[in-house]
């Protein structure tokens, strides 16, 4: 899609305000709409969009596969892990009291952690799953598949 | 109405998809319209256009309509549409929803945790272990589309020339 | 009022009965993963519905706000259309592993005698 001129300029203003929304939205979620759920597919979103216009190849020059796999499982470990903390620290699984001494403290560095753990898996799950699908047709082709 | 090119059903299931994020805005759940806006009209459209790139692009022409699929439908949709009769009216605020969670989780999020949105006190701190149920599930959902598309397909016949195999 | 009063329901049975009708009476297997898909989008709206409260505002706090709709369902709802994408990755994985072994995603046409167009060793 090298000679489309329009979308690659107007794709090259919208990705990064797309992954900047993303990022607020991840952080800021405790005070606007927005969370770990909503910001992995909007991020994701804006990849897919990347690989829409520059290809596979390149955007997995960016984000190689096997970082999107290290990620996918470093997000939901990173959410394990607090729930674990919290039982080393002398509370339930997910209780997030024990992290810090003060109460808001607490709860608004398990809230933000867990949503960032989130955050990553959803991202990273939605960048993996493109890029299998993405990369099927062409390994058809190279494997001789007739295509309609 | 019927719609046999597959391409053009993806685009109307994609608008379909934008317009209901908009009704979720509208019923005061800005949270979730932002993921269905962000999910519904783009990621699963990509992936049902992915599939197309493979498969066929319009749908095989079948026998005018499914006269027993028609009638399980409408038996189903009438029950229920009876049994909507017994459920409360829309958004009144006795409603059964609204007085056995939900005012705890309203009245007691912000001295609990400091955090105005409740949606994300709800689903991060309250529920968490749901949440962390529902964050293996996707772990596992793109684990599992890992190992049924990351094997390289065969070749087909190997005495077959190169080149003629253009889409 | 009485009437009116469930009009979100029968809007979500009809968008319902749509999306099931797609299920079962297509044998194309991406509008069948269309048609789930708006089956399962009528649920969303089923549950947003029924959190919403005539009044009330976005259960986010704020100064001047005094009714709140229903942070559950928005909560429920949230993980269940992310889990939902996933899951619908994985009913499209399995299509296209379809239409790799079969030639084809149409139900009708898939035939077990016709093993794999030509390759003949299992995979």
């Amino acid at each position: 899609m090298r000679e489309h001129g329009i979308l690659r300029i107007i794709a090259r203003l919208l990705i990064p305000l797309i992954m900047l929304f993303g990022l607020y939205i991840q952080f800021h979620g405790d005070y606007s709409p927005g969370g770990g759920f909503q910001a992995g597919v909007v991020v994701a979103a804006a990849w897919i969009l990347f690989v829409l216009i520059y290809g596979l190849d390149v955007a997995l020059k960016v984000i190689p596969e096997r970082a999107m796999f290290v990620l996918m499982l470093f997000g939901a470990l990173l959410y394990a892990a607090v729930g674990v903390a919290g039982v080393l620290l002398g509370g339930h699984f997910l209780n997030f009291y024990p992290l810090l001494p003060g109460k808001h403290a607490a709860q608004q560095f398990g809230i933000i952690t867990v949503e960032l753990g989130v955050g990553i898996t959803v991202a990273t799950v939605m960048m993996v799953v493109f890029t299998q699908f993405a990369r099927r047709r062409r390994w058809l082709e190279e494997a001789g598949e007739e295509l309609d | 109405m019927r719609q046999r090119d597959l391409f053009a059903s993806a685009m109307l299931f994609a608008i379909y998809s934008l317009l209901s994020a908009g009704l979720f805005a509208v019923l005061d759940a800005g949270d979730v319209a932002l993921t269905e806006a962000a999910v519904g009209a783009g990621i699963s459209t990509l992936l049902v256009l992915a599939v197309l790139t493979v498969a066929r692009r319009d749908e095989r022409p079948v026998a005018s309509h499914n006269l027993p699929a028609l009638i399980v439908v409408v038996v189903t949709g009438a029950a229920l549409i009876w049994a909507t009769l017994d459920l409360p009216e829309f958004g009144a605020p006795d409603n059964p929803v609204h007085t056995h969670v939900a005012p705890y989780y309203i009245e007691q999020a912000y001295p609990d945790m400091g955090v105005p949105n409740m949606v994300a006190a709800v689903l991060a701190s309250y529920r968490s272990i749901d949440t962390i149920g529902e964050t293996f599930v996707i772990l596992t959902a793109g684990l599992a589309v890992w190992a049924l598309l990351s094997v390289r397909p065969r070749r087909r016949k190997p005495s077959k020339p190169e080149g003629n195999n253009a889409p | 009022m009485a009437l009116l009063g469930h009009f979100n329901y029968w809007i979500v049975v009809v968008l319902m009965m749509i999306g099931f009708y797609c299920v079962i009476a297509r044998g194309n297997m991406a509008k069948k993963m269309m048609g789930l898909n708006i089956f399962q989008t009528s649920v969303f709206i089923l549950f947003i519905s029924a959190g919403k409260i005539i009044g009330g505002s976005t259960p986010i706090l704020r100064k001047g706000v005094e009714v709140y709709s229903n942070p559950l369902p928005s909560v429920l709802i949230l993980t269940a259309i992310v889990v939902g994408v996933a899951t619908t990755a994985v009913g499209l994985a399995l299509a296209m592993r379809i239409r790799e072994a079969y030639g084809t995603i149409e139900d009708d046409f898939i035939h077990d005698d016709e093993p794999a167009a030509a390759d003949e060793d299992d995979r």
